[in-house]
C-alpha cells in the first residue's frame, strides 16, 4: 500500500492534463447550447468515448481505459468542470457496466461489456423507480420465472441515458416481500420486445444529460442474461454504487471549482465604489471559504477512491465525501451567483447554470440525507463493536 | 521499416503569465507549467498520422533538457510515438547547440525523415531545422502545411506556407521538414494511449556521451515584458466613437 502522499505521478498528471484540455476546449464552449436545448450531445460524447473518457473504470481487456478509482476521479473532476450534465452521461456507462464486470461470467462480460464498448454503444443503470428512490430495497419491478428464463414487468424512473442506451442493466425483484433478498440483476437490450422509454425529462439542470423513464412490458429475459445469482442483485447494486460514489463526489468538485474560477475572475474585473469588488473583505471571505471547502471536498473524494483501490472498505468515507462535495458545490455555486450580482442571475453568464447543475448532486446516487443516514449507521456500528 | 525522428522541446505553457527572473535575462522557472512546444505537437501528430495511414513506420521522439522533460516525451508517446530518446542536460541550449545534438542523435540510427516544429514558442528563433539540414547535408522543406511521403520512401511532396500563398515542392528523402500551424490539428492523448505510453521505451542519453560540445553562441542579455496596455475608455455616443476613430486612432 502506498504511504501517505499527495503527489501525482507523471502518468496521473498527463491523464489530468488531457482531460482538462478536452473539458476546456471541447466541453465548456459547447455546454451552454446543450443546456438550453436539452439535446443529447452525441457527437461530443462519442469523441470522449474515443479518448477513453467513457468506461474509464472498465478493464482494458474489455475495452475500457482500465484506470484506477483515483485516476478516474482525477479525470472526472476535469470533465465536470466543463459540464456536469455531459459528464453524468459519460459516467453513466461505467455505472451500467460495472455490475457485469463485478458479477458477470466471462461470456457475459464479452457480450454485455466488450461488444458494447467496441461498438461505441451506451448502457444505462436502472435501479430507481417511481415508487422506490432512496428506499432501493422497496423496488417492485417484477421478475417471474417462465420456460427458459424470466418475464420482466415494471417501470424505472430517472434513468440517465434511458433514451439513447442500447442496453439496460435492470434491478428487479422475484418477491417484493423479501425486500433486498429478492432482488436480481438482469441485462436487457433496448430493442427487446416490450421495452420502451418515455420522453426526455425537462430538468432544472444537467440538461444535456438524457433522463427518461424505461418501461418493461412482458419482456422475455433468457436465464443467460441474469448477472450473478437470483437474490444477489441488491449486493451487486450496492457494491457498484460504492465504486461510483466518489466519482459523483468529484463531479461536484469539478462544478464548484469552475464556479470559483469564474467568481474569482469576475471579482477582479468588476468595479464598484472605485475598486475591484475582490478588494472588499465581504467578497474575499466568500472566495476564501469556497477555495478551502473545494479543497476539502477534493481530498475527501480522492481518499475514498484511493481506499477502494487499496481494497479498504470505504462505505463511511465515500458517503462523507459525496455528501460534503455535493453540499459544497451547492453552496459555492450559490455564492458564485452572489459574487456576480444581477449578472449572475442571467443566462448571459455561466454561474447560474453551475448552480442548477450542482443541485442534482445532492439528489442522485443517494441524497445528502441518505448519505448522512449511512455515515451515522457506520459510526454507530463501529461504536457498538467497540462496546461489545 | 522507415523511421521518423521527431524532436520535441518543452516550453512554458502559453496560457501562463511568465515573469522575468531577478537577473533580468531569463524567465522565472520555479512555478512554470511546461508543455510540448505546440509546433512540435503538430510534428508528432503528422508522424503518427503517416504511421496510421498504413506504412510500416517507427516514430522516434527526442528531447534535450533537464530530467523533467520526460513528461513531454511521455505526452508524445501517448499521442502514438513508438519510443523516446531523452538527452539529459541542465545546460543552456541555443539553436546551435540543439542542432548539433540532434545531428548526433540522427546519425545513431537510420532515419528517412525528420519532422520538427518550425520554431519553439519560447525563443522563437526558427533556426534549428535549417541548421540541422545544413549540418547533415539534407534537403529541407520548412513551414509545411501539407506533407505526402511517396510509397517507396524516396521522396516527399511538401506544401509550404510562403508569403502571400502556397508553394509545393518535392524533396528527396531523407529530409528535414518543419511544421507550420495549419499542417494538422494535434489530437488529445487518449487515456488508453497514456496508459500504453508508460510501457514504451525511453532511452536516456547523457549529453557527454554524444561528444557534442555545448557552448551557446547566443547569449541573452536582457528580457523585458511587453509594455502594459493602457486602460480603455468609454465613449458616450456613436458620434463620439466615430470622431475618435477618425481623428485619434486615424483608422477610418
Ligand atoms: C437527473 C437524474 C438522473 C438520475 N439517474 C439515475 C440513473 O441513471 N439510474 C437510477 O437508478 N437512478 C437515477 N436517478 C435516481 C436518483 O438516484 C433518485 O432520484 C434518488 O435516489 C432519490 O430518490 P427519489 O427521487 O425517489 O427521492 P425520495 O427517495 O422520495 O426522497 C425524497 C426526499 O426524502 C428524503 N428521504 C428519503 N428517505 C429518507 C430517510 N430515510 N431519512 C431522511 N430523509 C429521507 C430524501 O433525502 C429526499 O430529500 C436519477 C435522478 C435524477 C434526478
Amino acid at each position: 500500500m502506498a504511504e501517505y502522499s499527495f503527489a501525482l505521478s507523471e502518468e496521473q498528471r498527463l491523464i489530468q492534463e488531457s482531460a482538462r484540455k478536452f473539458a476546456d476546449n471541447e466541453i465548456w464552449p459547447a455546454a451552454p447550447a446543450f443546456d438550453r436545448s436539452g439535446d443529447f450531445p452525441r457527437d461530443l460524447i462519442l469523441k470522449a468515448y474515443e479518448l477513453g473518457f467513457v468506461n474509464q473504470l472498465i478493464p482494458e481487456a474489455l475495452g475500457g481505459a482500465g484506470l484506477s478509482n483515483l485516476d478516474t476521479a482525477l479525470v472526472v473532476e476535469e470533465l465536470a468542470s466543463g459540464c456536469a450534465g455531459i459528464t453524468t452521461s459519460c459516467v453513466a456507462n461505467d455505472l451500467a457496466l460495472i455490475p457485469i464486470v463485478i458479477a458477470g461470467s466471462d461470456e457475459q462480460k464479452k457480450r454485455f461489456v466488450k461488444d458494447i464498448i467496441a461498438a461505441r454503444k451506451f448502457a444505462s443503470f436502472c435501479l430507481s423507480e417511481p415508487g422506490a428512490g432512496s428506499d432501493v430495497a422497496g423496488l417492485s419491478c417484477k421478475l417471474e420465472k417462465v420456460d427458459g428464463g424470466y418475464k420482466l414487468n415494471g417501470a424505472k424512473q430517472w434513468i440517465t441515458n434511458g433514451g439513447v442506451a442500447d442496453q439496460y442493466t435492470v434491478f428487479c425483484t422475484m418477491d417484493k416481500e423479501l425486500r433486498h433478498k429478492g432482488i436480481c440483476c438482469v441485462v436487457v437490450p433496448a430493442d427487446a420486445e416490450g421495452v420502451s422509454h418515455g420522453p426526455h425529462e425537462d430538468k432544472l439542470g444537467q440538461r444535456a444529460s438524457n433522463t427518461t423513464t424505461v418501461n418493461f412490458d412482458n419482456v422475455f429475459v433468457p436465464e443467460s442474461s441474469r448477472i450473478g445469482k437470483e437474490g444477489e442483485g441488491f449486493v451487486i447494486a450496492m457494491e457498484t454504487l460504492d465504486i461510483t460514489r466518489p466519482l459523483t463526489g468529484v463531479i461536484a468538485v469539478g462544478i464548484a471549482r469552475r464556479a470559483l474560477e469564474c467568481a474569482l475572475s469576475y471579482a477582479c474585473q468588476r468595479k464598484q465604489f472605485g475598486k475591484a469588488i475582490a478588494e472588499f473583505q465581504g467578497i474575499q471571505f466568500i472566495l476564501a471559504d469556497a477555495a478551502t471547502e473545494i479543497d476539502a471536498a477534493r481530498l475527501l473524494t480522492l481518499r475514498a477512491a484511493w481506499m477502494r483501490d487499496n481494497g479498504i472498505n470505504n462505505s463511511l468515507q465515500s458517503s462523507m465525501a459525496k455528501r460534503f462535495a455535493a453540499d459544497t458545490a451547492m453552496k459555492v455555486t450559490t455564492d458564485a451567483v452572489q459574487v456576480y450580482g444581477g449578472y449572475g442571475y442571467t443566462k448571459d453568464y455561466p454561474v447560474e447554470k453551475l448552480m442548477r447543475d450542482a443541485k442534482l448532486l445532492q439528489i442522485y446516487e443517494g441524497t445528502s440525507q441518505i448519505q448522512r443516514v449511512v455515515i451515522a449507521r457506520e459510526l454507530v456500528k463501529a461504536a457498538a463493536a467497540k462496546e461489545s | 521499416m522507415a523511421k521518423i525522428l521527431v524532436p520535441v522541446k518543452r516550453v512554458p505553457d502559453y496560457e501562463m503569465k511568465v515573469k522575468i527572473a531577478p537577473e533580468g535575462n531569463a524567465i522565472k522557472t520555479d512555478s512554470i507549467k511546461w508543455i510540448v512546444n505546440p509546433f512540435d505537437e503538430i510534428a508528432v501528430e503528422e508522424a503518427v498520422r503517416i504511421k496510421e495511414a498504413g506504412s510500416d513506420v517507427e516514430v522516434v521522439v527526442v528531447s534535450i533538457g533537464p530530467e523533467g522533460t520526460s513528461e513531454q516525451l511521455r505526452t508524445a508517446l501517448a499521442m502514438g510515438a513508438d519510443r523516446a530518446i531523452q538527452v539529459i542536460t541542465d545546460a543552456e541550449i541555443d539553436s546551435d547547440c540543439a542542432h548539433r545534438i540532434l545531428a548526433a542523435i540522427y546519425q545513431q540510427d537510420d532515419y528517412q525523415l525528420v519532422i520538427m516544429g518550425k520554431q519553439s514558442i519560447d525563443s522563437d528563433a526558427n533556426q534549428t531545422g535549417q541548421l540541422l539540414a545544413a549540418k547533415l547535408g539534407l534537403p529541407q522543406a520548412t513551414f509545411a502545411s501539407k506533407l505526402e511521403v511517396s510509397g517507396d520512401w524516396t521522396s516527399a511532396k511538401v506544401t509550404r506556407e510562403v508569403d502571400g500563398g502556397l508553394e509545393t515542392i518535392s524533396v528527396t528523402l531523407p529530409a528535414i521538414v518543419t511544421t507550420d500551424l495549419r499542417l494538422n490539428e494535434p489530437r488529445y492523448p487518449s487515456l488508453p494511449g497514456i496508459v500504453k505510453a508508460k510501457k514504451k521505451p525511453m532511452d536516456v542519453v547523457e549529453l557527454s556521451s554524444l561528444g557534442v560540445e555545448v557552448s551557446p553562441k547566443v547569449r541573452v542579455l536582457a528580457m523585458e515584458p511587453p509594455a502594459a496596455r493602457s486602460a480603455g475608455i468609454k465613449v458616450e455616443s456613436v458620434a463620439a466613437l466615430v470622431d475618435k476613430l477618425k481623428n485619434e486612432a486615424k483608422v477610418i
